[in-house]
C-alpha cells in the first residue's frame, strides 16, 4: 500500500494499470501477518458463529429485540428517566469543570514553567491519570465514595484531568512568551503575570477543549452507572438485570436525547464564541 | 495629547460597561450550579468517611505486593490474548460492515450523479438511508452494545465482539466516506465516465490516492478497540475487563494491582505498535 | 543617577556580539535619545536597561543598584521602578484595553488586587485619564484586537505611563503612528518625564523626532558608541557617518529610506503640510 500511495500520489497517471513491481516483499509479509493475526483471533475465541447466526438464534434475538417495544412511556417512570438524564448531565458537567480547574493548575507546572523536574513529575502524573479510563476509575471511585453519582463524577474529573492537562500544557507551551514576560519585567510575579500576561491567549482555546471534552464526557456519564455511578447507566443496567427490557428502552431513548441536545448546545456556544 | 478632545465628563464613562453582564451571567453560573452539584451528589467529604477510607485502604493496602502466582499469571496472559483478540476480530468484523456501507455512501462512486444521470433520487435515497445507518450504528456506546448482547449470547467474548463490529463498522464506514470524498476524485470520475464498473473505479481511481490514510485510520481503530475490549469486560464481555471486574468485586487488591499494570501496559504496546505502523506507512 | 554603564558587552546565545564596550551614564530625569542604523543594537540595549537580558561583561549599574546582584526581592523591587514601552506592545489580543493599562501597575499592587481587578477594574479613572493624553479615551472598555496597529502602540505607551516608572525606556515607541501623532505622542512622553523627573531613553528610528524631542543624542552602530552628544552638537555629518552602512540613507518621519540629498541644507519634511527646518527644532 505504501508503494500504491508513492506511484500515484494525486495524477490521473493513477488510473493506469499497477505493474508487478507495486507489490512489494514487506507489503506482502504486513498483509499475511495481519491475516494470520486475524485468523487467529477468531480461532482463539473460539465463537460459535454458525449457531450464533442459526435460526434458533435469530429468533431468540429477534424475541429480545421485540421485548424492548413498546418502550415504557408511564409519566412516572418518564419522570424517573428524566432524573436520570439530569443527574448524569450534572456528572458529567461537575466532572469537566472539576478537570477544568485541576487540569489547569497541573497543566502549569506541566508546560516547563516551573523547572524541569517539576515539568516532568505533572507530566508523569497527567499521563496517569489519562491512561486509566473513566469506567476503571469509577470502579475504584465507587469504593473510595460509595456507590451513586458522586462517584461517578470523580471518576470523570480524574481521567478528565489528565486528558485536558495535557492540552493545557501544549497550549500554554506554544503561547508566545513575550506579553507575561514584559510584565515581569515590569516587577509582576507569579498568578497575576501568568492571569495577565498568558491566560488571555490560551482561554478560548481552553474552553474550546473543554466543550469538547464536555460532548465526550456527556456519552461517558451515560455508561458510568454500570459499575454503580448512578445516572442513566444505572437504571439501565438495573432494569436490564430484571428484564424489565420496556423500562430498558426508555432509558436508551433517553441517553440518545440527551447526547444529542447536549451537542446540539455545545455547537451553538461555539459557534458564538468563535464569533465573539 | 495637545489635540485632545475634551475628556467628556459623562459618569457612566467611569463604569464598566461590562460588569452588569457579568455580574448577570455569575449569578445565572451560581443558580444552575446548585443543582447540578446536589444531583451529583457532590460530597467530598465523604471520601473521608471513616468506613470508605477503611474499604479503600485496606483495598489499596492489597495492591502491595501485587499478585504474581503463577496460577494468576496463566488467567492473565489468556485475559490479555482474549482482550487483542477481541479487539482484532471485531475490528475484522466492523470492516465487513464499514467497506460495503463507504462505498455504498460515497459520492465519489456514484454513476448516477453523472449528468446527472438516470437513477438520481434513487441513488441519493439510497446513499442517504446508508448515512443513517452509519449514523445509528455509532451512535450507542459499544458498552450498551455488549451489555445487551451479553443478555442475549452470554457472558463471553462473543457480546463483546460483536457490539466492537456494529459500533466500530458506523465509525469506520462514516470516516472511510469521508475520505473517499476528500482525496482527488477526477480519477475514480473519469473511470466511472468511460463506463467502467464502480470497484474497479475504486480499485484504481480512489484505493491508490487514499489507500495511506484508509489504512492509517484503521490502525487507529484498532488501537482504540484494544481500550474499548478492556473496558467492555466489565459487563461481562471477557478478557481483560472481565478479570478485574471480578477482582474488585472481591476486593482483591493485590489481583487489582497486577491487572491495572498489565493494562496500562497493554495499552502503552497499542500505542507504540500503532503509531510505528502509521509512521510506517507515511 | 539613572543608570550607569561601564564597558559592558552583551553576546547573544548563539554567539552574536550585540554590544560591547558600551559607557553610558544618564541622570535622573534626563532624556536620551539612542538613533543608529538597523542591527545597531538598540533593541539590545534597551533591553539589557530593562533588566530583561543580563550583560556579558562590564558593570551595569541601575537606579543605584546593580540588578543582577540583588535578590529576587529586591531585583522585583527595582524592576517595578523601570518601565518598557516595546516597538510592538506585547499585550495579549483578547484583553481588554482597561485590563491592558492597568496591568502596568500590577507590579506594586499586591496578588489580589490584581486578581480582583479582572472581575471589576480597580481604577478606571486612573486608566481613564492615562489614556485621554493619547486621544483614546473613547476605547476604554474596547477589546486590544479592535484597535488599529497605531492605537495599540500608544496603549502600550500609555501602560508604561501608568506604571509610574522612575526609568522611562523606549524601543521605536512611535514607529506605527503617522508623523502628526508620533509627534504628539513623544511629547507626551517627554512632558511625564519632565513632571515627574523620570529618566526618558528612547531608541528611534526617525532622526528627526530624535533631535526634535531630545536634548541628548547617543549614536549605535555595529554595538557601539560612535558619539554621544549634545543635540546642539550632532553635526549633519556625523549624522550621514552613522548611517553610512545604510548607503548614506538618513531615515526619518515622511520618509524613512529617503538618501540625505543635500546635507548642508537637510530640509526634512514632517508631514504633509508641515515642513519644518532641522535646526529649528535642535534640542526643543
Amino acid at each position: 500500500m505504501k508503494a500504491d500511495a508513492r506511484t500515484a500520489t494525486g495524477s490521473i497517471e493513477s488510473c493506469a494499470p499497477r505493474g508487478a513491481a507495486d507489490f512489494c516483499l514487506s507489503c506482502m509479509l504486513t498483509s499475511g501477518a495481519l491475516l494470520a493475526a486475524v485468523i487467529a483471533s477468531f480461532a482463539y475465541l473460539d465463537i460459535d458463529f454458525g449457531s450464533l447466526f442459526s435460526g434458533e438464534s435469530a429468533a431468540s434475538m429477534a424475541g429480545f429485540v421485540g421485548s424492548f417495544f413498546p418502550p415504557d412511556l408511564d409519566p412516572a417512570f418518564l419522570r424517573k428517566a428524566a432524573y436520570g438524564a439530569v443527574q448524569t448531565f450534572a456528572v458529567a458537567m461537575i466532572g469537566t469543570l472539576l478537570a477544568a480547574a485541576a487540569g489547569l493548575l497541573i497543566a502549569l507546572p506541566a508546560s516547563g514553567r516551573h523547572g524541569l523536574a517539576a515539568s516532568r513529575m505533572s507530566r508523569f502524573i497527567l499521563n496517569l491519570l489519562r491512561s486509566v479510563p473513566e469506567l476503571v476509575w469509577a470502579t475504584l471511585m465507587v469504593l473510595a465514595a460509595g456507590l451513586g453519582p458522586f462517584a461517578g463524577t470523580l471518576a470523570l474529573a480524574l481521567h478528565t484531568t489528565g486528558v485536558l492537562g495535557r492540552l493545557f500544557a501544549e497550549a500554554i507551551e506554544n503561547a508566545p512568551r513575550l506579553p507575561e514576560q514584559s510584565l515581569r519585567d515590569a516587577g509582576c510575579v507569579g498568578v497575576p503575570a501568568f492571569v495577565y500576561g498568558t491566560l488571555p491567549l490560551v482561554w478560548t482555546q481552553c474552553v474550546a477543549y473543554g466543550f469538547y471534552r464536555l460532548e465526550m464526557n456527556i456519552r461517558m456519564a451515560t455508561v458510568l452507572g454500570f459499575v454503580g455511578a448512578g445516572g442513566l447507566g444505572q437504571m439501565l443496567y438495573f432494569h436490564l438485570s430484571i428484564f424489565q427490557q420496556a423500562q430498558a428502552a426508555t432509558v436508551l431513548i433517553a441517553m440518545f436525547i440527551l447526547v444529542l441536545v447536549v451537542d446540539f448546545l455545545s455547537d451553538r456556544l461555539r459557534a458564538r464564541m468563535a464569533r465573539g | 495629547m495637545s489635540v485632545a478632545s475634551a475628556t467628556p465628563s459623562d459618569p457612566l464613562l467611569h463604569r464598566d460597561p461590562a460588569a452588569r453582564a457579568r455580574l448577570g451571567w455569575a449569578l445565572v453560573a451560581l443558580v444552575l450550579l446548585w443543582p447540578l452539584l446536589v444531583l451529583a451528589e457532590f460530597r467530598p467529604w465523604v471520601l473521608f468517611d471513616a468506613s470508605n477510607l477503611r474499604v479503600m485502604g485496606s483495598f489499596l493496602a492489597g495492591f502491595l505486593p501485587p499478585k504474581t502466582s503463577m496460577e494468576f499469571m496463566g488467567y492473565l496472559l489468556k485475559a490479555t490474548l482474549e482482550t487483542l483478540a477481541i479487539a482484532t476480530a471485531g475490528i475484522a468484523l466492523a470492516l465487513l460492515l464499514a467497506v460495503p456501507l463507504s462505498i455504498l455512501c460515497t459520492r465519489a462512486l456514484s454513476v448516477s450523479l453523472i449528468g446527472p444521470g438516470p437513477g438520481l433520487h434513487g441513488g441519493n435515497a439510497l446513499r442517504a438511508a446508508g448515512r443513517a445507518l452509519l449514523t445509528f450504528l455509532r451512535a450507542i456506546p459499544e458498552i450498551v452494545w455488549a451489555l445487551m448482547f451479553v443478555r442475549v449470547l452470554g457472558l463471553g467474548p462473543a457480546a463483546g465482539v460483536l457490539a466492537l463490529a456494529i459500533t466500530y463498522g458506523g465509525m469506520l464506514g462514516k470516516v472511510y466516506t469521508e475520505i473517499l470524498e476528500s482525496t482527488d476524485t477526477r480519477p475514480a470520475r473519469s473511470l466511472l465516465e468511460a463506463g467502467s464498473p464502480r470497484l474497479a473505479a475504486l480499485a484504481y481511481g480512489l484505493l491508490p490516492n487514499a489507500a495511506q490514510e484508509l489504512t492509517s485510520y484503521t490502525v487507529y481503530r484498532w488501537e482504540c478497540a484494544v481500550r474499548a475490549s478492556v473496558i467492555m469486560g466489565f459487563v461481562g464481555a471477557g478478557g481483560l475487563g472481565q478479570l478485574m471486574d471480578q477482582s474488585m468485586k472481591m476486593l482483591n487488591g493485590g489481583e487489582a494491582a497486577t491487572i491495572l499494570l498489565v493494562f496500562l501496559l497493554l495499552v502503552l504496546l497499542a500505542d507504540a505498535l500503532s503509531s510505528t505502523l502509521r509512521r510506517a506507512l507515511a | 543617577m539613572s543608570f550607569d554603564l561601564k564597558q559592558v558587552g552583551l553576546t547573544h546565545g548563539n554567539g552574536f556580539r550585540a554590544l560591547h564596550g558600551i559607557s553610558l551614564r544618564v541622570g535622573r530625569a534626563e532624556r536620551a535619545a539612542v538613533i543608529g542604523p538597523s542591527g545597531a543594537g538598540k533593541t539590545s540595549l534597551i533591553r539589557l536597561l530593562g533588566t530583561a537580558l543580563r550583560p556579558s561583561e562590564g558593570r551595569l549599574d541601575l537606579l543605584g543598584d546593580n540588578p543582577w546582584q540583588q535578590p529576587a526581592g529586591k531585583l522585583r523591587a527595582l524592576r517595578t521602578r523601570i518601565g518598557t514601552i516595546h516597538q510592538s506592545p506585547p499585550i495579549p489580543p483578547r484583553l481588554r484595553v482597561i485590563t491592558a493599562i492597568l496591568a502596568g501597575r500590577l507590579g506594586v499592587w499586591p496578588a489580589w488586587r490584581g486578581l480582583l481587578s479582572l472581575l471589576y477594574p480597580a481604577d478606571i479613572a486612573g486608566a481613564e485619564a492615562v489614556l485621554a493624553r493619547f486621544d483614546l479615551a473613547d476605547r476604554l472598555f474596547d477589546r486590544c484586537d479592535r484597535l488599529s496597529g497605531g492605537q495599540l502602540q500608544r496603549v502600550g505607551i500609555a501602560r508604561v505611563l501608568y506604571q509610574q516608572p522612575d526609568l522611562i525606556l523606549a524601543d521605536e515607541p512611535v514607529s506605527a503612528l503617522d508623523p502628526a501623532l508620533a509627534d504628539a505622542a513623544l511629547g507626551e512622553l517627554v512632558s511625564e518625564s519632565e513632571r515627574r523627573q523620570a529618566t526618558l531613553f528612547a531608541s528611534l528610528h526617525a532622526v528627526d523626532l530624535a533631535l526634535k524631542w531630545f536634548p541628548r543624542i547617543i549614536g549605535l552602530r555595529a554595538g557601539e558608541v560612535v558619539f554621544d552628544l549634545p543635540t546642539a552638537r550632532v553635526s549633519d555629518t556625523m549624522l550621514s557617518e552613522l548611517y553610512a552602512a545604510e548607503g548614506g540613507v538618513l531615515p526619518t518621519q515622511a520618509n524613512p529610506r529617503a538618501p540625505v540629498r543635500d546635507p548642508g541644507e537637510a530640509r526634512m519634511d514632517i508631514g504633509p503640510q508641515k515642513i519644518v527646518k532641522l535646526d529649528a527644532c535642535r534640542g526643543r
